[in-house]
């Protein structure tokens, strides 16, 4: 490999060439500041636009400072990064941005992992001598994101995502000059946009302009009010983020004390969404026997591959950009929305009181599970089968509210019966974990045989698009994965042309999957958060004494009891849903399209 | 084919059009007819650059030059000049120094120290007809290109010449399209910059509205250098006569083979499209205009890459302005040796001014590069206005900076502007007087590039508006010593950190008059009176007693009835009311109210 040589800061510096001068300092123990700049390596996410200029350098011979991020290193280059030219140019522009930037760091719910707030406080700005004008935007609310572009900096990093790794392209920058802004086409409500609320925006934006909707004071009030049984149900890759919030490292698993906290919260039962996981995997695994059995069999009319459900903001991708798609989607519920289901009419019926009664609060990830709870179709009159929805720093946030000592807390144990799970059910978290659990369901509810070697290596991993051939005794089922939604575009364009291979479809909007969710704890940038959330849940899935769905023992009783078979009447009726073409809410189609 | 032996040029630039000049020429033709003068043809020419005595007749083959020229006057210039003989006296430019009348345009001082290469054709041929370009040797250089020289022999022609772009940057044109020549792709692009943004520039204008054909001759050079077979003419859609011409200029260059396939019977193929801009004056600066070309936000990345190794679609491009395309066929007809005669050590050739403000002949101007600013306002722009005194030239636009008495005898080249605190830009100069505010020049300028700024990077984004704030500040006469500190250390910083040329030149305006007018500043922040009493904010004005008749004409006019007084007893002006319009001063008929 043809390597530079060059100095930075006094210190000779050898590096690959094409290294950036941030890269290069960073080789030798020189942290350079950045702050538009990210890279999530594994998830091909890159944005340096070279805006926000607080990473700018000396060059020896250079008319003007540099940006390390993207500048890079040439052989003899002499660097200096931080000569008084530079700190004094580092600490005006962050005055500059800090100028029109709402100083209201107390009430932000970033306060205390804002990369703006960090930035100032090490460049240890006390003054801001250039104040002037401030933006004026109006406060955008949808279901799931609050878009506050008076805080946003331009860095862009929103704008790359949406556009770059998930293709929605919901938000670009609009306006010119001081009126520059990340907003939706013609600066319309998200909620009036392509948007699929995914939240890997509010995921990678540095300050709070893009932020989860908060519902944690309905939660509070439903928890202090007598008259209601209120039950949580946590999503498989919570447990192992948030205790990255209370000083853990990341991919800790903190389910036991997780439950306690939920416990000493107030909820009446703590259940697992793990419990309707195992429920989607047999509805789903059901479904895709069904499906390829009519396929195999020559049924020209079936939809073939198969594609997950249990994703809201992949859902609301192919609704929104794919209609003409939406039957190949699993009609299995997700396994929130089964949950709610289930609470609110199998256990609402075991506690012998009326559904309105009973509040579910479900704790994801993710900020689109707050959409699909208000979907109108998981409501009973107007009751929804999931009544509020919170993400993991909203729990977080929670916890510390009350007073709660996380870290003390013993380690608690779920409620039954919706509490019980197996491996299966855990490794949901991930990018490929869903259908690797319904590949060991389907495999033995399909050969009748016992599957010796659950885990399937060969779909897991970070690959962002990954494809597998399952051999189901003698029948190959081909399976393809893909997390990120432009990856998942891919897989689309394939069976749009006719030319998909796929039996089975695993679609995870988020890059990761769940584990890298627009409600979790926020990675900041570093990989090796999200690598170690998917570890953990590996862990947890290989140390369950059950690691099959169908093997549930609550699971089988639910079916014994109250839903009959797996895709039968009952279980229809409160397991499975339809999907709408919703290019025509977002102004998607074409004037010719329109006219057909 | 008719033979012609008078020919009335008429000139149809835009500023001539807009006085009429389209009458003008048909009044011209109708007069020709109606006294059968078959031997006379009327042509509507480009810009002829005299734009200060437009609309401009010029009659070939005397040269009589007739200014100012109404439509009504075209039966007695057919009657007078061309059928009796007789100058038509009182339409010649009369010498505003011996007030003589002047006979031909050979004696006009405007045009006397004038050397027109780029601007060769301009308000000599009919740029509409490809014939008339031909025989001024149009074409010619193309076609010893392709079947005489290698691209190679081009190109070191090209760099012995020592042009360099005329755009603002002053790269050595040849050397761009060296490196573009050895980038090895199989898809390459040459493109015209015609987004001419300078407030006040119209340079690439007049040439596309003059001279058509010598861009589309001069890309397609370009083009059989580099290895591109695509040309794109990237222009802003508010010049529709330039687009207009350029396109009937392309037309034409095909019918005649001159684009297309196989051009002069040799392999080289090359074809030109025109992409229109929305007139963004960032889009001048080359990455902004490629994004732009592709559909994106027309915002500058960071270089490298550099265009010439990844440009439009990703593939080598080559990005000239519309000036230096034109001086490429002369170069390659008259010889390296012969344009490098011209000029200074550094720069050679000449260079095209636009020359606006406070001076006598406004206009568009070619000279030798070399030539001192007092040749250029004093001999050719003939002066300053109503005989005030010189008080600042700002070059290069809102990019450049004001250079003052001590610079009039500074030969202009690339090198001297920029170590004067200036730059040559694209050729804008604006004179000021004496009765010009140096901080309000400042000021109109970060006008414009607020305004213009894309918003990408913070120190342009944000500090370009806080400069202006600051300015604003200082002119209303709230700016304190402290406020010029910031002033200087923001402009400073701006200028080290900003991401694109616009943001890194936009402070010179601010920078050069602080250095050149320290004294204006101090005024206004320390005494908060502005020395040439054009900051309204710091003026008031006054009626001197000795002086006022009593006639009350100030108080009629005023607008805000600021001014009383009963008749033949002198008047007063209430200063909290007066909104400062200055109506009573240019109304009083004795010299009795001043400002101060």
């Amino acid at each position: 490999m043809e390597t530079i040589k060059l100095i930075i800061d006094n210190k000779e510096v050898e590096v690959p060439k094409g290294t950036t001068i941030l890269n290069a300092a960073k080789s030798v123990g020189i942290h350079i500041p950045t702050l538009c700049y990210m890279k999530l390596e594994d998830l091909h996410y890159e944005n340096n636009p070279g805006a926000c200029r607080i990473c700018v350098v000396e060059i020896e011979g250079r008319r003007n400072l540099a940006p390390s991020c993207k500048m890079e290193c040439t052989e003899g280059m002499v660097v200096r990064t931080h000569t008084p030219r530079v700190m004094n140019a580092r600490k005006t522009v962050m005055e500059l941005i800090l100028s029109n930037h709402p100083a209201e760091c107390l009430t932000c719910s970033s306060n205390g992992h804002c990369e703006l707030q960090k930035i100032a406080h090490d460049l240890g700005i006390r003054e801001i001598r250039y104040k002037g004008d401030m933006s004026t935007f109006t406060i955008d609310r949808s279901p799931s994101i609050v878009r506050n572009m008076n805080k946003c900096i331009m860095c862009r990093r929103c704008e790359t995502m949406c556009n770059t790794i998930q293709t929605v392209g919901a938000l670009t920058a609009v306006n010119r000059g001081f009126n520059a802004a990340v907003s939706t086409a013609f600066e319309r409500d998200m909620a009036g946009s392509t948007c699929s609320y995914c939240g890997q925006c509010v995921s990678v934006c540095p300050v709070n302009a893009l932020s989860g909707r908060n519902t944690q004071q309905p939660v509070l009030d439903a928890l202090a009010d007598p008259t209601k049984i209120v039950i949580a149900q946590t999503a498989p890759a919570v447990r192992t983020a948030l205790g990255r919030d209370f000083g853990y490292e990341p991919g800790t698993l903190v389910t036991g004390k997780m439950v306690s906290a939920l416990r000493q919260l107030g909820f009446d039962y703590v259940f697992d969404t793990d419990f309707a996981a195992d429920l989607t995997i047999m509805e789903e695994g059901t479904e895709l026997l069904h499906r390829l059995g009519r396929y195999l069999n020559g049924d020209k009319e079936v939809k073939i591959p198969l594609m997950t459900s249990c994703c809201p903001g992949w859902v609301s991708f192919v609704e929104q950009h794919f209609p003409e798609l939406r039957d190949n989607l699993s009609t299995a519920k997700s396994p929130q929305q089964m949950f709610g289901a289930i609470a609110k009419s199998y256990f609402a019926e075991k506690l012998g009181i009326d559904r309105k009664n009973l509040v579910v609060v479900s704790i994801m990830p993710c900020l689109a599970k707050k959409y699909e709870a208000s979907r109108p179709e998981f409501s009973v009159e107007g009751n929804p089968d999931v009544d509020y929805s919170i993400y993991t720093r909203e729990l977080a946030r929670l916890i510390r509210y009350a007073n709660i000592d996380f870290k003390e807390l013993p380690d608690g144990e779920f409620d039954r019966p919706l509490g019980e799970s197996t491996g299966a059910s855990v490794i949901f978290g991930t990018t490929g974990g869903v259908i690797e659990a319904a590949c060991r369901t389907a495999y033995e509810l399909y050969t009748k045989k016992n599957l010796d070697k659950v885990d399937f290596e060969e779909l897991r991993g970070l690959e962002g698009i990954r494809s597998a051939t399952v051999d189901f005794d003698g029948t190959p089922v081909k399976i393809g994965i893909a997390h990120g939604l432009g990856n998942a575009r891919k897989l689309i364009e394939e069976i749009k042309n006719g030319t998909s291979p796929y039996h089975a479809i695993e679609v995870m909007a988020c890059p990761g999957g769940c584990i890298g969710g627009g409600g979790q704890p926020f990675h900041r940038g570093r990989m090796e958060v999200l690598r170690r959330r998917a570890a953990a849940l590996y862990r947890e899935d290989a140390n369950k004494p059950l690691r099959k769905s169908h093997e549930n023992p609550y699971i089988q009783q639910l079916y014994k009891d109250y839903l009959g078979e797996p895709c039968g009447p009952k279980a229809h009726e409160l397991l499975h849903t339809h999907y709408i073409d919703r290019k025509e809410v977002v102004g998607m189609y074409t004037e010719t399209e329109k006219s057909k | 084919m008719a033979q012609y032996t008078n020919y009335i040029l008429v000139c149809g630039g835009t500023g001539c059009r807009a006085s009429q000049s389209e009458q003008i020429i048909e009044n011209l033709k109708a007069a020709v007819d109606q006294y059968g003068l078959e031997d006379t043809q009327v042509i509507r020419t480009g810009c002829f650059g005299f734009c200060e005595k437009g609309p401009v007749v010029k009659m070939i083959p005397d040269n009589t030059f007739y200014v100012q020229v109404q439509p009504s006057d075209a039966d007695e210039i057919v009657r007078e000049h061309l059928v009796k003989g007789r100058k038509v006296e009182r339409l010649l430019y009369v010498n505003p120094e011996t007030h003589e009348l002047v006979p031909d345009s050979k004696h006009i001082g405007f045009y006397k120290k004038q050397l027109r290469i780029a601007l060769r054709n301009c308000g000599f041929i009919n740029p509409e007809n490809i014939d008339e370009y031909i025989a001024r040797d149009g074409y010619v250089a193309l076609g010893k290109a392709l079947v005489e020289m290698t691209p190679e022999e081009v190109i070191k022609e090209i760099m012995d010449s020592g042009l360099r772009g005329r755009g603002g940057g002053g790269f050595p044109t040849g050397l761009k399209w060296q490196i573009t020549r050895k980038v090895q792709a199989p898809q390459k692009y040459v493109v015209c910059n015609a987004d001419e943004g300078d407030p006040g520039a119209f340079m690439d204008r007049s040439i596309l509205e003059g001279d058509p054909h010598s861009i589309v001759e001069a890309m397609a050079i370009n083009g059989y250098c580099t290895g591109a077979s695509k040309g794109l003419v990237y222009i802003r859609a508010e010049y529709p006569l330039a687009v207009e011409r350029l396109k009937i200029a392309i037309r034409q260059a095909k019918e005649y083979g001159l684009l297309g396939e196989n051009i002069f019977g040799t392999d080289f193929s090359f074809d030109i499209e025109i992409r229109y801009g929305a007139g963004a004056f960032v889009c001048g600066e080359e990455t902004a205009l490629i994004h732009s070309m592709e559909g994106l936000r027309g915002e500058a990345t960071v270089k490298p890459p550099f265009p010439s190794e990844h440009g439009y679609k990703g593939c080598p491009t080559n990005v000239n302005n519309v000036e230096t395309y034109a001086n490429i066929p002369v170069i390659l007809l008259r010889g390296a040796k012969w344009f490098s005669s011209i000029g200074t050590e550094k720069s050679k050739g000449t260079k095209v001014f636009a020359l606006a403000g406070k001076v006598n002949n406004v206009g568009l101007i070619e000279v030798p590069m070399g030539t001192t600013l007092r040749e250029v306002i004093f001999g050719i722009g003939g002066g300053i206005k109503d005989g005030k005194k010189f008080k600042a030239v700002q070059t290069g636009g809102p990019s450049g900076g004001c250079l003052t008495e001590k610079h009039l005898d500074l030969p202009i080249d690339y090198d001297n502007l920029l170590s004067a605190g200036s730059m040559m830009g694209s050729g804008g100069m604006i004179v000021m007087d004496e009765d010009d505010c140096m901080v309000a020049m400042a000021k109109f300028y970060l006008d414009f590039t607020v305004e213009e700024s894309c918003g990408k990077c913070a120190p342009c984004r944000i500090g370009n508006k806080r400069l202006h704030e600051i300015l604003q500040k200082i002119t209303s006469g709230n700016g304190t010593e402290d406020d010029l500190t910031r002033l200087r250390n923001l402009a400073t910083v701006i200028k080290d950190t900003a991401l694109c040329g616009l943001g890194q030149t936009s402070p010179n305006p601010v920078l050069s008059t602080m250095d050149n007018f320290y004294d204006e500043y101090l005024a206004h922040v320390r005494e908060h009176r502005c020395p040439s009493h054009q900051c309204r904010e710091l003026t008031q004005y006054f009626i001197n007693p000795e002086k006022c008749k009593g006639c009350t004409l100030c108080a009629r006019v005023c607008p805000v009835h600021a001014i009383t007084g009963d008749r033949k007893i002198p008047h007063i002006i209430d200063p909290q009311s007066c909104i400062r319009c200055g109506t009573c001063m240019e109304k009083c008929k004795f010299g009795a109210i001043y400002v101060h």
